[in-house]
């Protein structure tokens, strides 16, 4: 389906992962492979999950976020939000989990 | 059976008509989670709601769909049956229902946070997500049997 489209980009130290369209239950699966696998092969020290291009995102959204935290902090790895909007932060603050990232705007 | 209502605050019991719905029957695969939330969003659009009511009512059903999807039927397929029901006081109704193993304890369930998940990918926030979003939200299970979730959205007025 389309709504796993994703781009990635990389500077060695800091790897930037824009996945496009709907984050959901269905969608996480794929998303959550793919970003893990380069979490893996680049090992990079800043994660940043831009999230300027999603348009929907629900707990299941919220539990590849949470997931991703956690593969990252137990490579040493520090995840950044880039790009969120209202309704993605809504869902994060539900949950508290807007305190475990820092989040950068994008230049 | 085991029921549990949320209310926000009471739901007044005026008279009220049903001007529009609709029942949908799909099979309880994650495909269709985008695909509830798109009719249930494509039916309540007609109603005029502001863009915050029709994402927040999204949500709502993207959550109770994936439930029923991974909860009721273990991700072994299923029968998801949704009825939607928009009243002349500008609230929609939305029922989500499977006829999977249901939940044994439904308020611990719906706890926030809680998740039956170990792998740390599931945020255990469906029902949270539910309640925060809905101005009214009912669950209803028997285990073995099934879960009926209702979800109440009532939309603001708008100018004539």
């Amino acid at each position: 389906m389309a709504n796993s489209r994703i781009v990635v980009t990389s500077d060695g130290s800091r790897l930037t992962i824009a996945p496009r369209g709907e984050i959901d239950h269905h969608s996480a699966r794929s998303l959550r492979d793919r970003i893990d696998n380069e979490l893996y092969t680049t090992r990079p020290d800043v994660l940043v999950l831009d999230l300027t291009h999603i348009d929907f995102m629900d707990s299941s959204g919220l539990g590849l976020l949470l997931g991703r935290y956690q593969k990252a902090m137990e490579i040493g790895c520090e995840v950044k939000l880039m790009g969120c909007s209202k309704r993605t932060k809504k869902i994060l603050e539900l949950a508290g989990a807007d305190k475990l990232f820092e989040f950068e705007e994008r230049a | 059976m085991e029921q549990v209502c949320l209310k926000k605050e009471k739901m007044k019991k005026a008279k009220r008509t049903v001007v529009n719905e609709m029942k949908i029957r799909m099979p309880a695969i994650s495909e269709n989670e985008g695909t509830a939330r798109s009719v249930i969003g494509a039916f309540a659009a007609r109603l005029d709601p502001t863009v915050e009511e029709l994402a927040d009512l999204r949500c709502a059903v993207s959550e109770a769909v994936t439930n029923a999807v991974v909860h009721g039927y273990g991700n072994c397929g299923g029968v998801l049956y949704i009825s939607v029901r928009a009243y002349s006081d500008r609230s929609v109704c939305v029922e989500i229902k499977d006829k999977g193993r249901g939940i044994e304890d439904v308020k611990t369930a719906m706890l926030p946070l809680y998740t039956t998940d170990k792998s740390g990918e599931r945020s255990g926030m469906g029902f949270a997500v539910m309640q925060s979003f809905t101005d009214h939200v009912r669950v209803r299970s028997v285990p073995g049997k099934g879960t009926a979730v209702t979800l109440i959205k009532r939309l603001s007025r708008t100018e004539e």
